[in-house]
């Protein structure tokens, strides 16, 4: 396979798109694509500040590379949950140790730019592993991280006053939620998934995913291009999560019909556009102020997250 | 040839294609890249004896 620009021997081929390009254009090809996925969905402008939430992983440092090649203000966020690994020889250092430090590096490389770092463990008093462990009859690992990164993003985004807060999301992740929320039909979460989740001038900061139209092949072919290095190792909650679970079926589907990914998720933000994924039942719940955080909570008292540490 | 994945290792004595080795070793082509040398290469590519080839999984959970 030959690259469509130069002729050169391709390094990546995307059957999707039915387009090879060597190293050498690949990297254009892939900024060039999040600058109009960016304009398309209108996620934010050139005066604005962008939050990026990092995780030491390949997606999440990938963004902040090309945001950051493209001119945009963008910071990191890395939120240091306290998980740890099975103990090799290959892996001594805990996980969430490691994926901090690929993030420190690539935040030192980049000067003017900062990396906010919130350990819970330290301010929290209790790490993802330990409240893990401490809910284990009640709630999975992957629920409470999740919780607990949903709310310290936002935090972070709106304490330090940034205009968006942007995730590595790529096209796998996101057709894998639309694939389990389809087979649960679940229309509320249909309803709010999406590349831009906006802000609803009550505490909830607005968040857009710039890699939502790219497969996890090629935001791991951007990095090794790029030379970024990344966290290759898997947090060992991941293991068995329903979500990777629904990726490798839609990559057994993908393997016999190139675009089936692509389609299925591009057609399915077409459809809301369209306003087919509607609900009656669905009236945005009354959200208060939790006492404790301000952040907006469904509940009366404190949110989810206060009632953690209680 | 060589070709390292995850903490393993196979050793081909024959030239093939990556889409060979792939099916060799039981990858499906979409959830891997393949580094030759430092280097990208696509699946019609063709390996031969003495390359160092390493499969770099892109699929990540959670
Ligand atoms: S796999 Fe689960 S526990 Fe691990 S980082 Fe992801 S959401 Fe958190
Ligand atoms: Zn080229
Ligand atoms: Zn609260």
């Amino acid at each position: 396979m030959r690259c469509r620009t130069c002729g050169a021997p391709a390094a990546i081929n995307m059957r999707q798109h039915k387009l090879s390009l060597c190293a050498e254009h690949f990297q254009p090809w892939i900024i060039k694509q999040t600058a109009r996925v960016i304009r398309k969905y209108r996620m934010f402008t050139r005066e604005q500040r962008i939050l990026v939430a990092v995780s030491g992983g390949k997606d999440s440092l990938a963004l902040w590379d090309v945001l950051l090649k493209l001119g945009y203000r963008a910071d990191g966020l890395y939120i240091d949950l306290g998980i740890g690994s099975m103990e090799t020889a290959a892996t001594p250092a805990p996980y969430s140790l490691r994926s901090r430090e690929k993030a420190e590096t690539f935040a030192k490389a980049h000067s003017g730019t900062v990396l906010h770092v919130v350990d819970v463990a330290a301010t929290y008093g209790e790490s993802v592993a330990e409240i893990s462990h401490r809910k284990r009859r009640t709630d999975s690992p992957c629920s409470i991280c999740g919780l607990i990164k949903r709310h310290e993003m936002n935090r972070v985004a709106l304490e330090e006053d940034y205009d968006v807060l942007a995730t590595g999301h790529n096209l796998d992740d996101e057709a894998a939620v639309l694939f389990g929320n389809v087979l649960h039909w679940q229309v509320g979460y249909l309803r709010r998934q999406g590349p831009v989740l906006v802000a609803d001038g009550e505490g909830l900061a607005r968040k857009v995913k710039p890699f939502c139209r790219f497969y996890e092949r090629e935001t791991a072919a951007y990095t090794l291009i790029a030379g970024i290095d990344y966290i290759y190792e898997e947090c060992p909650f991941a293991t068995g999560a329903t979500s990777l679970a629904h990726k490798e079926t839609l990559l057994k589907m993908e393997h016999e019909t190139p675009g089936t990914k692509l389609h299925f998720y591009v057609n399915f933000l077409r459809a809301k556009e369209e306003g087919l994924i509607t609900t009656n039942l669905d009236i945005p719940p009354e959200l208060h102020q939790c006492p404790k955080c301000r952040q907006p909570t469904m509940s009366d008292a404190h949110c989810r997250f206060c009632r953690l540490w209680e | 040839m060589e070709v390292v994945y995850r903490e393993r290792t196979w050793s081909f004595d024959e030239s093939m294609t990556v889409k060979q080795m792939l099916k060799r070793i039981d990858i499906l082509p979409e959830s891997a890249l393949v580094v030759r040398d430092g280097k990208l290469v696509t699946e019609d590519q063709l390996l031969k004896p003495g390359d160092a080839v390493k499969v770099v999984d892109v699929i990540s959970g959670g």
